[in-house]
């Protein structure tokens, strides 16, 4: 049944010469990501407070400290403690079972929330949006629980949720965290474009002194999601 | 005699060695695969370790299936079809040796530092920078090689099975290097360069060609040499591999942006990923046609040929998933199926049932060559066909129903207007299926185990085929 041996002079010629087959699928191999990936980094409608909403962006005035900034007021960059809480949750992998990317549905809205906004990752270096949930997600957790019961939980979550299949973290409130370390950290992500002050960087070490990585990563938890206060009748996604 | 001559002819030695060291990976990349898999069932098996807790061992089962097995398979598989369709030896016999010791020290250091809690945290490339800059090397080394092979090589014309191991060999490179870019802040810590809504079309850029060129088009160039070698026949259609190879190369690219459906991606990049997603059809079916229908007028060979039914099979399995990917890609079907355990069910119908079968028969097939020998017991490659395809069936099953349910409890509505369900009696609801999928990678791995003693047994029997004169390590 094999078919006669055919091919078009192109392909004759790229099956003859490999330098020829490498540089034509160098050419080939380079086009969907470049039309998928680079639009993302200069379209305005990609980013909502570049299209439709300002706001969700936290203003911040001179001489401001991010201990000024209140809930709702937009997105800002993770107080040190936070920061650190952030680099907890990726150690441990917890992406692996949580997303924090809200869809526009009805029963996510009902369950999590206000559907998440790319605004509100833009200073997530790496991104943590995950792509399973064998938990709930926890793009807007924050408030949700009292931090006495999110410590509770973290130690061991069958005691407050007795169907949970989440592993134990007794181990974080015996981890203390590194001050000059996360200073370095903040250092890094304000090389990346993230907007943190000298200050900011300054006081972290004091910020972090005597906390455990079980207080930072509650501090995180309690953050996502409440950065943005949302107008319900506005459409973010045009 | 003839084994004589090609021993003096290649370099076989390192291919040996890739050979063994893959056998040798499956079997501990899926035992860490299963043993997650129990500790979704029974979280006490996490025991309240930090480097034993599910977080951190999962990715290192996705790393060790992936890079450790996966990889060893296409680098021994890739020099091994190199040399005998360009009828030439290795360009470089010392490169591939360091490719080989390049690519295990990477691989304890994967497995040092990923239960350590020390990664990038970006899903299928957690590994830090260090090591990503390890893997830049040992690939380009790979890759710089297997091209400079076909260059020298005798024949007119470079078979097919060599184009497609060059497309991965390139759109690998592409999508390490540009997901990996990171700023390092410690020797194992970093942050990637990109954030949010850009980090993630890059990640699924990066995640879903892993899938799409490792685990796809390199496993197509694995079935181009070994289905017809291993069936005695022609492959059935050459037109039909140019069409499907270039179709694959140029439409594999966009599908990443299906992962991102309906989140805060923009819609027009999700629904491109959705569009060529369904187009792909065409070319992998291409692919599974090509391979099954090489077969024609020798199907009865699989009546006796256990190595050749893993090799079909393993077609069968690749053409049900790439079926699958894109019914799931579609945003209606998506909308149930994102974030459930049905992903989870389709990448491993996808794993164990197309890659690792394609490579166990390609493994298989090789070592009786390499060794010069037949294997140790026929029966227990049977055995091993038969544990796969039942422990993949099993696993697969089992979250077919998992995924659709919670899909289904999650949007489920009572007479009220309200959730009929919470989150936890979704979790509650998947124990049953946890327990199943775990059933069936205990069989999938008992079934690698049962090929890493039949593959002692046969190198243990093997008269020893070097020849004096050339000692292939030095040569």
């Amino acid at each position: 049944m094999a078919d006669k041996i055919y091919s078009t002079q192109f392909q004759d010629k790229l099956e003859r010469n490999v330098f020829g087959m490498v540089i034509m699928l160098m050419i080939l191999l380079s086009v969907g990501g470049i039309v998928e990936i680079v639009p993302l980094f200069y379209l305005d409608g990609t980013m909502e407070h570049k299209s439709t909403a300002p706001e969700v962006i936290w203003d911040r005035k001179e001489g401001q400290t991010l201990a000024d900034w209140k809930a709702g007021d937009g997105v800002r960059p993770y107080t040190p403690l936070e920061l650190a809480g952030r680099d907890v949750y990726t150690r441990e992998g917890c992406y692996t079972c949580h997303s924090q990317m809200i869809r526009p549905f009805r029963d996510e809205k009902e369950r999590y929330g206000h559907y998440s906004l790319a605004s509100e990752s833009m200073y997530d270096h790496p991104f943590q949006w995950g792509s399973k949930r064998t938990g709930p997600d926890l793009a807007r957790v924050g408030g949700k629980y009292s931090n006495d019961w999110h410590v509770r939980h973290l130690r061991a979550p069958r005691s407050v949720v007795p169907e949970s299949v989440m592993p134990n973290y007794p181990w974080l409130e015996h981890n203390g965290i590194d001050g000059t370390g996360i200073a370095k950290r903040m250092s890094a992500m304000k090389a990346l474009g993230v907007p943190y002050t000298d200050a900011d960087i300054n006081s972290a070490s004091s910020a972090v002194a005597g906390k455990t990585e079980m207080d930072a990563v509650v501090a995180f938890l309690q953050v996502l999601g409440t950065m943005v206060k949302f107008d319900e009748e506005k459409d973010y996604r045009k | 005699m003839e084994a004589t001559q090609a021993e003096q002819k290649y370099h076989f030695e390192v291919v040996r060695w890739f050979t063994i060291a893959a056998v040798v990976y499956l079997v501990v990349g899926t035992l860490v695969g299963d043993y997650v898999a129990w500790e979704l069932a029974f979280p006490a098996l996490n025991l309240d370790m930090a480097e034993l807790s599910f977080g951190r061992l999962r990715p290192l089962h996705t790393n060790a299936v992936i890079f450790a097995f996966g990889g060893c398979v296409l680098m021994a598989t890739g020099f091994y079809s190199v040399q005998r369709t360009c009828g030439t030896a290795l360009w470089s016999n010392k490169l591939a040796w360091f490719a080989f010791w390049g690519w295990n020290v990477i691989i304890v250091l994967a497995v040092i530092t990923l239960p350590l809690g020390l990664t990038s945290g970006k899903e299928y490339a957690e590994l830090e920078w260090p090591i990503d800059v390890l893997i830049a090397v040992v690939w380009l080394s790979y890759s710089i090689n297997f091209i400079m092979t076909v260059a020298i090589r005798k024949t007119s014309h470079i078979y097919v099975s060599n184009w497609f191991f060059m497309g991965m060999m390139v759109m690998i490179t592409y999508l390490h290097v540009v997901n990996s870019l990171a700023i390092p802040v410690e020797l194992f810590k970093s942050y990637s360069v990109f954030s949010g809504v850009q980090d993630a079309m890059i990640q699924w850029w990066w995640g879903h060609n892993a899938v799409g060129f490792y685990l796809t088009a390199g496993f197509l160039g694995i079935m181009y040499y070994f289905v017809p070698k291993q069936a005695g026949r022609p492959v059935f259609s050459y037109r039909l591999s140019v069409i499907h190879f270039w179709a694959l190369m140029f439409g594999y690219v966009w599908l990443g942006a299906h992962h991102l459906q309906y989140t805060a991606l923009p819609d027009w990049t999700g629904s491109l990923g959705a569009a060529v997603s369904l187009a792909m059809i065409i070319p992998s079916w291409g692919g599974a046609i090509n391979g099954m229908m090489t077969l024609s007028g020798a199907w009865d060979k699989l009546r006796d040929d256990y190595v050749l039914r893993f090799l079909i099979m393993s077609l069968a399995f690749y053409a049900m998933s790439t079926f699958e990917g894109p019914v799931m890609s579609s945003k209606t079907v998506n909308a149930l199926s994102h974030y459930t355990d049905w992903t989870v069910g389709h990448v491993h119908s996808g794993a164990l049932g197309w890659v690792a079968m394609v490579a166990c028969g390609a493994l298989y097939h090789m070592i009786m060559k390499l060794w010069n020998t037949e294997m140790y017991s026929a029966k227990l490659v049977n055995l091993h066909f038969w544990m796969a395809t039942i422990g993949a069936v099993v696993y697969i099953t089992a979250m077919w129903v998992s995924g659709i349910m919670q899909g289904l409890m999650w949007r489920d509505y009572d007479e009220f207007g309200t959730l009929t369900y919470t989150f936890a009696e979704s979790v509650a609801a998947m124990h049953p299926y946890y327990t199943m999928r775990a059933v069936g990678g205990l069989i999938y791995w008992a079934g690698g185990v049962v090929m890493l003693y039949n593959v002692i047994m046969t190198v243990r029997q093997a008269a020893p085929v070097k020849s004096g004169s050339a000692a292939p390590a030095s040569a």
